[in-house]
């Protein structure tokens, strides 16, 4: 059952992945993009990570989503780009590159013995005594407000510089 | 006192210089709101949010020294209080000195947000500083953004000038594209060793737990990711243009400290990190550094736009830059972080003596601008003349100093193919920086009918004496400089090596 699930939700997030970049309708491709987005929140609750499925749901294939639609209709990117686009060699790159990437990807982690290997990885049995401690939100709490407190806290000035950035660059009387 | 990060408040500490920069930061942009906005009439003491600035980056100096006193821990923290992270946060806390002193005069006369533009410099300079200072990818990664976000919006900052909004979209959009091979590349050398610390990352690829073809692949996008924001040639098609169109305060700040960091994330990455397995980088930095210094020195040539030559010069730097990484040894590292200091305070004190000459509205760019100026301004040009000579790598100047220490390095390392392109593009390289001088004292300037806009507010005499007491004190007596330089490699490379023989 669970092997199904994986397989429908795998086949909806490549399709959807192929109908943003074939789309020619930059509105159609984005609900394209909500489909494949949700349907690797269905991978996450497979593998049991749910809040991090209801996070993918929440802040990517909810809130990002309406951004994404916000600008498009602002800036009334209806129309058809078809001339935008790049065919011919640079499509072949594209293709070359990111087959060549998949294959790696599938050679080191397919197969019987990389899942071996995750078993035996030293973080997974604290991985799972944590989850079943104090749930999956602290699994990522902890590390985030501890280990990696000052990357968050970079990220906080991060955002104030885009915010500043913004708008130095786009008030509107200067 | 031993900073081991066993407690919150270590981080604080080791922090400190970053911290007290970015709370600075937060202040100048209140004071900035405070203070009313930039159509308002200028009133009495303008120049006062860049003093302001000026005097974080002084609390921020002070900070970086009290560092001195205190011992890192052992293993790979995420946070390195080495002197190499030290000895790069007094680059970066010069270029922002300078460029702080060299902007307030061009921020009033375009009538930009002063307190905008002042705390954006501030944000970049911890951006910077926290690049020099972490052993982690994702510190990095993030430090890399804050620095660039800042760096795209200075670039575009005078929004009435096409070619400012022109340098900054498009450094944005390339800016923006390559941050994605290095965030791809980080994601896969995750994937390959378990880790994002690059102490740990090191021990992973000794101990050959690391998944090969992933880290090969992560490897090379990381060296693209860095090979575009030092500008190195065939990345490097944004920089004419950017340099270009960017106020040149902005261009001076941009073109030394963003490439600094960017150098000084790049060694700390490939020295500490990949050190252990240079085969597979190697070909990499060769090519990419003989390429640069060839290309960007054949193409800077045939320049007349004073900035654009500036531009080429810089990517050229780039490639000696490059040999000093490549040769992966301690010599080659001290020179690496001695040059960056050198070029610092050459390229922002030559970007200084452009932004005088150059008029109002930077229309002054050509450089037949420059005949007869030593006639007319012999300080000014007596200050560009030295820094031109520095770039250029005379003997008695700092960039001779630097250049002959990554020679050092690299043949000690063996590299005698790249010591040989790296000398003869040098000696290609006196051709056009000595063009200008050339125009400045023997051309009679064409015609005296317009008015001579040459002005050198007061802040700016300060940073161009300063710059040149730089030049000429690293050039007369480098040995200070370099035992600062040599502990701060020394710091670097026994952290990778001890991370070798023993788990953090």
């Amino acid at each position: 059952m669970e092997l199904i699930l994986f397989y429908v939700f795998a086949v909806t997030v490549v399709g959807g992945g192929i109908g943003v970049v074939a789309s020619r309708n930059p509105v159609a491709s984005l609900m394209f993009m909500v489909v494949s987005l949700a349907s690797v929140a269905g991978i996450y609750v497979l593998l049991e990570a749910h809040f991090l499925a209801a996070i993918q749901v929440m802040v990517y294939a909810g809130a990002i989503m309406v951004l994404f639609l916000f600008v498009i209709m602002l800036l009334n990117l209806g129309h058809d780009y078809r001339d935008d686009l790049v065919r011919g060699l640079y499509a072949v790159c594209a293709f070359v590159v990111s087959g060549a990437i998949c294959g790696i990807l599938a050679t080191r982690f397919g197969g019987a013995e990389s899942s071996a290997l995750y078993e035996s990885f030293p973080g997974a049995a604290a991985m799972d005594l944590e989850l079943a401690e104090r749930g999956a939100v602290s699994l990522i709490a902890r590390p985030l407000f501890q280990e990696y407190v000052v990357p968050f806290e970079i990220t906080g000035i991060l955002l104030l510089v885009a915010v500043v950035g913004a708008v130095a660059l786009a008030k509107k009387r200067v | 006192m031993t900073l081991d990060f066993s407690t919150p408040a270590h981080y604080l500490l080791a922090l400190l210089p970053e911290i007290v920069l970015s709370v600075w930061g937060t202040v100048v942009l209140l004071a900035g709101v405070w203070k009313g906005g930039a159509t308002s009439a200028p009133r009495a003491g303008s120049g006062n949010l860049a003093v302001l600035a000026m005097v974080g980056v002084l609390a921020a100096a002070f900070a970086n020294g009290w560092l001195y006193g205190l011992t890192p821990g052992q293993g790979s923290t995420m946070i390195a209080v080495d002197r190499f992270h030290l000895f790069a946060n007094w680059i970066f806390l010069l270029a922002a000195m300078l460029a702080l002193a060299i902007s307030p005069a061009y921020v009033r006369r375009q009538r930009l947000q002063e307190g905008e533009f002042h705390a954006l410099v501030l944000f970049a300079t911890v951006g910077m500083m926290l690049m020099g200072g972490t052993r982690d990818l994702i510190v990095i990664f993030l430090a890399l953004e804050v620095m660039s976000i800042s760096a795209y919006v200075l670039s575009g900052f005078n929004r009435r000038d096409p070619k400012s909004a022109e340098s900054g979209l498009k450094y944005f959009l390339l800016g923006a594209f390559s941050t994605g091979f290095l965030l791809y590349g980080i994601a896969l050398v995750y994937g390959a060793t378990g880790s994002t610390n690059l102490g740990l990352i090191a021990l992973a690829i000794g101990s050959d737990a690391a998944v090969a073809g992933l880290l090969h692949v992560g490897i090379a996008l990381l060296a693209i990711g860095f090979a575009f924001k030092v500008s190195a040639i065939p990345f490097h098609m944004w920089t004419p243009d950017v340099y270009e169109g960017a106020p040149s305060p902005v261009t001076a700040f941009m073109s030394a400290s963003v490439k600094a960091a960017a150098f000084v994330a790049f060694a700390r990455v490939f020295l500490v990190g990949f050190g252990g397995i240079p085969g597979s980088w190697y070909a990499i930095g060769w090519w990419l550094a003989a390429l640069t210094m060839v290309i960007a020195n054949v193409i800077a040539l045939a320049q007349t736009n004073v900035k654009r030559l500036l531009a080429y010069s810089s990517i050229a730097h780039a490639g000696y830059l490059l040999v000093a990484i490549v040769a992966l040894n301690q010599n080659a590292t001290a020179g690496l972080l001695f040059y960056l200091l050198v070029y610092t305070a050459m390229n922002i004190g030559a970007f200084a003596v452009i932004l005088c000459v150059s008029g109002h509205g930077e229309e002054r760019l050509g450089i037949h601008r420059y005949a007869g100026l030593g006639a007319r301004h012999p300080a000014l040009a007596v200050c560009l003349t030295i820094f031109l000579l520095s770039l250029a790598g005379f003997p008695g100047t700092g960039g001779f100093m630097g250049k002959i220490f990554i020679l050092q390095g690299a043949a000690e390392a063996g590299l005698w193919t790249l010591s040989v392109i790296f000398v003869l593009t040098t000696v290609v390289s006196y051709y056009y920086y000595l063009r200008i001088a050339w125009y400045m004292w023997m051309r009679e300037a064409a015609e005296s009918d317009e008015p001579d806009p040459v002005t050198v507010p007061l802040t700016m005499r300060f940073a161009m004496g300063a710059a040149v007491a730089v030049v000429i004190g690293l050039g007369v007596f480098p040995g200070g400089g370099v035992g600062f330089a040599r502990a701060g490699a020394e710091g670097l490379l026994t952290a990778g090596a001890l991370l070798l023989g023993a788990a953090p």
